[in-house]
């Protein structure tokens, strides 16, 4: 049935070459745990990715019940955390999942740093690199203040404050970020959370795909 | 390797055992997310208590009147007062009826004489659904089931009202 189902589609618009040129291509020994057990510095990148995805599933899905809304939000968070069948879990993935994301992006960065493969010819991806280091950080910056709790609110003035210091244009800064020049509230939380699910993940998806089109591009590094 | 007919070749296997694998991760992934999602379906509806409506029984005629009384609403994290509406008349065995207003066409509004052109019927304004003053609707028009009556008793010469439950099929 599947078969079936593929081939028609085949049949029509030929995507066979499209999948093989995707998925189906050799791993080097070089990079295979399974011939040298210290290759699994190699699978960091894949492991941020991996939970880069569960952040955007989990994410969504709380999405179903959080309202961006300083008279709900904190609401709608205690609702799907003590009410919701499983809230608790898919709230506990994203929480939790920010920090792992976070962990293993530098890990990956490492390796790539003290391998050197950041080197001519590379040195475009490892800037696309630091550009979606920089969005993993604003995801979990705009995402902190979403539950509005006590910390959220307090970390998000420490934070905001930090912007402020920028030299010249620091006021307007905070002010662009806060949407308001003194007060952290209703504003502020609509931005974040616009921030949070569209602007970012939007910015997120364009890198990974330059970032995953420069692999295919280049391969990956030789041998040490 | 043997020199005998493999029942699964290698290849074979770790095929099996990835999909395996990834298939378990993915499911453990996706369950509790998936069972957030249908939550709402699951939940069990509490079930309320008749409300005094405020209308003394002595009150009540043989002339569909208009009820609006308020509930406690619980919808999620949000609390409010709502209000709800009946059409309540006295039939000729001095029986009260409670008719709920949803039309049971597509949900609109049912007023008692909501047209003129319809003397002593209920009227949706939406598709011109039509009902009698007993609730059944008039063959021909959209609805496909009489009005919904509310569960009811009378405490202390007043009328209490509650879930609104629907009637056999006209
Ligand atoms: C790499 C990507 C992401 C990171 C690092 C991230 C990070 C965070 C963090 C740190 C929080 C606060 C969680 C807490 O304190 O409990 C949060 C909350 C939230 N995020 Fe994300 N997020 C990401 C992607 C997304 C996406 C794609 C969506 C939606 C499509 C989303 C929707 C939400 C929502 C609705 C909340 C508020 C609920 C809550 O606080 O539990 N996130 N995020
Ligand atoms: S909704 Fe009442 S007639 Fe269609």
């Amino acid at each position: 049935m599947l078969q079936k189902i593929y081939d028609w589609i085949d049949d029509r618009i030929d995507i066979t070459p499209i999948w093989r040129d995707i998925a189906d291509h050799e791993v080097p020994e070089h990079v295979n745990p399974a011939h040298h057990f210290s290759a699994f510095v190699y699978c960091f990148g894949g492991l941020t990715f991996f939970v880069v995805v569960i952040q955007i599933l989990s994410g969504m899905f709380l999405t179903m019940y959080y309202v961006p809304d300083i008279e709900n939000a904190w609401k709608s968070v205690y609702y799907l955390q003590t009410e919701v069948a499983h809230g608790q879990i898919v709230r506990g993935m994203h929480h939790w999942g920010a920090s792992v994301t976070v962990v293993m992006l530098l890990l990956h960065t490492l390796r790539v740093f003290f391998q050197g493969v950041y080197k001519k010819p590379r040195e475009l991806n490892w800037m696309v690199g630091v550009l979606i280091f920089f969005i993993i950080l604003g995801l979990g910056f705009t995402g902190y203040l979403l539950p509005w709790d006590n910390k959220a609110f307090f970390a998000t003035q420490v934070g905001l404050d930090i912007a402020q210091q920028v030299p010249f244009i620091g006021e307007q800064l905070k002010t662009l970020l806060a949407g308001d020049p003194e007060i952290i509230g209703a504003q502020t939380l609509t931005r974040f959370f616009a921030i949070h699910v569209f602007f970012l993940p939007g910015a997120l998806f364009a890198l990974l795909a330059a970032h995953f089109i420069l692999i295919r591009k280049q391969g990956i590094s030789g041998p040490l | 390797m043997s020199e005998k007919k493999q029942q699964v070749s290698r290849r074979q296997f770790l095929n099996y055992t990835l999909t395996g694998v990834g298939g378990f991760m993915a499911a453990g992934m996706l369950a509790p997310m998936l069972r957030m999602a249908v939550d709402p379906v699951l939940k069990t509806s509490s079930h309320g208590d008749l409300a005094n409506v405020s209308l003394s029984v002595d009150d009540i005629t043989d002339e569909p009147q208009r009820v609006d009384w308020k509930i406690d609403q619980v919808d999620g994290w949000y609390e409010s007062e709502v209000t709800k509406t009946a059409w309540v008349y006295k039939d000729e065995n001095d029986e009260i009826l409670a008719f709920s207003p949803i039309c049971k066409h597509l949900g609109c509004f049912v007023s008692w004489e909501g047209s003129e052109d319809f003397p002593d019927e209920f009227y949706c304004p939406c598709h011109g659904g039509r009902y009698y003053k007993d609730g059944t609707n008039v063959p021909g028009t959209p609805p496909l089931a009489p009005l919904d009556q509310f569960e009811q008793k009378v405490e202390d010469g007043m009328l209490f009202l509650g879930e609104a439950k629907e009637q056999g099929e006209a």
